[in-house]
């Protein structure tokens, strides 16, 4: 469970030209479930997503993972809450690398290697061995049937595969939060769909997942649990759909 | 422990995935920054042997030379001077050196014809350095006619021909008895080209030099440590051609690391924040741009200073022995013996890996530090 | 076996390479002592003060023996060598004299 406390994220503050993203947000984010953040562009859900995701702090108020398995060396067993906004830099960059997994609009795939460092990448600066992680990138490629592009470079790839391959480099740390921003932007609708599948089946597998969209495919899917409606920074309506 | 260990292979895996994607330009990178290293580490080997050389050899050189001039122009010296300074106190022996050049119309070169001792050379008969014996075609027992400065011919029966060892003080040398040598060149007898002074006390040195000066005010004495710094400076790194190929190289090297400091790409940039956004750390982009620099620039040291030690010392320099030894028609032929300054290996470590690998961390610093949710905003 | 390990073992066998370097250097210098014995005897015997290099240049092969005015020469107390002539300090009276 994520709990938002009092959110605010406010840029160049002090400034004349301050603005605020996120104002005064509260919320409780269910576990092992598909929450949807829906609003216009602007209206501060992808800043929320960064700070739920470790890489961002807000401006003022809190965020608790509670019953998540967050990598902090000195989080005693039995304490299931950690307060993330509180951590130090490296803390809050381990949470993010073993307990998040992103997924961009753009897919943010790294031109000229091939689609199985792609998925490896995130893997890299864990000091994980790489027999290890690599056994799970093509576990996961053949996951997804993309099994046979492991050697090609990402770029001559096509929309589809391209998303697959981003959503499998998310999956690589074995996250249990999986947040994407605007997923289906670049998509067309049957591709959009079949990314609503795979996101079932995430969710299947215990994950949480957080997406931030304005898109009807996503935010009318049966599959979502709950529904965050965005605009100018606030929560207008938070309800859930089951 | 293991995992930091892993985390360095594993970057280093990224690294030379990266580093492969653009192959042709990285590999001419590597390609130049071996040449520049190779350029400067031959010329480093060279220039230590040859100083090494000189320094072994000239250990045995006489303690001072005399000169006498006349009107400012060297002169010869007669005899009585040699009489005069071995009677100075801490003096041990005076050996008047009768020695010329000798012009070879026939190939244009030059020899440097010398008068040994009469225990040493025997009349009409000659020794002769390798390089002598190579323009001429010489092997022992041959005749090498010279012709005598008035214009009788002087036939000389090769005895000898000095080691090919000895090339770098002797290739050019024709040395015949002190008879044949007044014959050949019309010299006077009774003196002397110069004065070979052998002093007891090597700290006594500067005060004879300074007794000679005073008895004879045309002679010029030449100290043995002039003529050991003369050579030092000359095959110093700071002297003549290496000067000038050290500074060419050292600059377009600068102009290049420059031109790779300042360009970071807008691909570049974007990369580093695609990797911040997937959970990389500021330290973990900086160490995989610390490696990036460092695959290049280490890989080109060592290969580069390997190369040139089997250039310098294997293959005697080919590419360099012109500018480095000179020209000239009766060329040394000679190996020189290897010799590795670990200070001067050091400086050119510190002058090109270094300031590479520098050069290639810090433009990415700023970029590094981005924050990560950056890459969400694109 | 793996990228990175491949690079460290190629750099690792460089290094080996290089810090032998020194080690040959020593050992050819050893070996060579004789050689040098000889070119020391013919040094001692003939009197010789210069290295054969550049023999027809007159101010290069006997930097030590020249004239005090001559071409090249950028300093009366200077010992002429062309280039390097022009870079070298002369040994002016009173400094560094041995």
């Amino acid at each position: 469970m994520i709990e938002l406390s009092g959110i605010t994220k406010s840029f160049n503050s002090g400034k004349s030209n301050q603005f605020t993203a996120v104002d005064n947000v509260t919320l409780v984010v269910n576990p092992q479930q598909i929450t949807v953040f829906k609003g216009p562009s602007g209206s501060g859900k992808t800043s929320l997503l960064t700070m739920i995701g470790c890489m961002a702090r807000p401006t003022s108020g809190r965020i608790f993972l509670r019953g998540v398995a967050a990598a902090v060396p000195f989080q005693q067993d039995g304490v299931e809450v950690v307060e993330i906004t509180s951590l130090p830099e490296r803390f809050l960059n381990d949470i993010r690398r073993s307990t998040f997994g992103f997924i961009f609009q753009q897919f943010n795939l790294v031109k000229g290697i091939t689609v199985l460092e792609n998925v490896m990448l995130p893997a890299y600066p864990t000091g994980e061995g790489r027999a290890d992680f690599r056994a799970r990138a093509l576990d996961l490629l053949e996951q997804f049937n993309i099994a046979r592009l492991s050697g090609q470079r990402v770029e001559l790839l096509s929309g589809g595969e391209l998303q697959r391959v981003a959503i499998a480099r998310a999956l690589i740390n074995n996250p249990s939060i999986v947040i994407a921003d605007e997923p289906t932007a670049h998509l067309d609708t049957k591709l959009s769909q079949e990314f609503m599948a795979i996101v079932g089946r995430l969710k299947g597998e215990g994950k949480s997942v957080l997406i931030a969209s304005h898109d009807p495919i996503v935010f009318d899917s049966a599959l979502v649990d709950s529904l965050v409606e965005m605009r100018d920074g606030a929560v207008i309506n938070s309800r859930s759909c089951r | 422990m293991k995992r930091a260990v892993e985390r360095h292979l594993n970057i280093l895996e990224f690294t030379l995935a990266s580093l492969l994607r653009r192959k042709a330009k990285n590999l001419s990178l590597l390609a130049m920054y071996l040449l520049v290293i190779f350029i400067l580490a031959s010329l480093l080997f060279f220039v230590t042997g040859l100083k090494r050389e000189a320094a072994v050899i000239l250990n045995d050189a006489p303690d001072m030379v005399v000169q006498r001039l006349v009107a400012g122009r060297q002169d010869l010296v007669p005899d009585g001077y040699a009489a005069e300074i071995a009677a100075i106190r801490g003096v041990t022996a005076v050996r008047p050196r009768l020695w010329g050049y000798y012009y070879d119309a026939l190939n244009g070169a030059n020899y440097t014809v010398m008068a040994g001792d009469d225990t040493t050379a025997i009349s009409e008969k000659a020794t002769i350095g390798a390089g002598v014996a190579k323009v001429r075609n010489l092997a022992v027992g041959d005749l090498l006619p010279l012709i005598s400065y008035d214009k009788a011919p002087l036939l000389l029966e090769i005895s000898a021909i000095f080691p090919s060892a000895s090339n770098l003080v002797a290739a050019d040398m024709i040395v015949i008895s002190p008879v044949d040598f007044q014959q050949l060149f019309n010299f006077p007898s009774g003196q002397a080209t110069d004065l070979a002074v052998t002093v007891r006390n090597a700290k006594e040195l500067p005060t004879v030099a300074a007794k000679i000066a005073a008895r004879f005010p045309d002679s010029r004495p030449i100290l043995k440590s002039e003529i050991q710094r003369t050579y030092q400076s000359v095959f110093d790194w700071r002297g003549g051609m290496t000067l000038i190929i050290l500074a060419s190289s050292l600059l377009s090297f600068i102009i290049f690391a420059w031109d790779k400091a300042t360009g970071l790409s807008a691909e570049e940039r974007k990369e580093i924040g695609i990797l911040k956004s997937i959970g990389w750390e500021t330290s973990d982009v900086l160490l995989l741009k610390f490696w990036e620099g460092l695959v290049i620039s280490l890989t080109a040291f060592l290969l580069g200073v390997i190369l040139a030690y089997g250039h310098v010392f294997f293959l005697s320099a080919p590419l360099f022995a012109q500018a480095l030894k000179g020209w000239s028609v009766i060329y040394p032929d000679f190996k020189l013996m290897p010799v590795v300054d670990a200070y001067q290996l050091a400086v050119l470590f510190f002058l090109t890996v270094v300031p590479y690998t520098t050069a290639t961390i810090i433009p990415c610093w700023r970029a590094a530090t981005i924050d990560p949710d950056a890459a969400m905003r694109y | 076996m793996r990228r990175s390990l491949q690079f460290l073992l190629f750099t690792g066998v460089s290094l080996i390479i290089f810090m032998l370097l020194p080690l040959h250097a020593l050992r050819a210098q050893q070996r060579s002592a004789d050689e040098l014995r000889e070119q020391s005897f013919l040094f001692k015997s003939l009197q010789l003060t210069d290295l054969c290099l550049t023999t027809e240049a007159r101010y290069t092969r006997h930097p030590a023996m020249a004239d005090r005015h001559a071409p090249f020469q950028s300093h009366p107390v200077a010992l002429e060598h062309f280039p390097s002539g022009s870079l070298i300090l002369p040994l002016l009276p009173g400094r560094d004299r041995l």
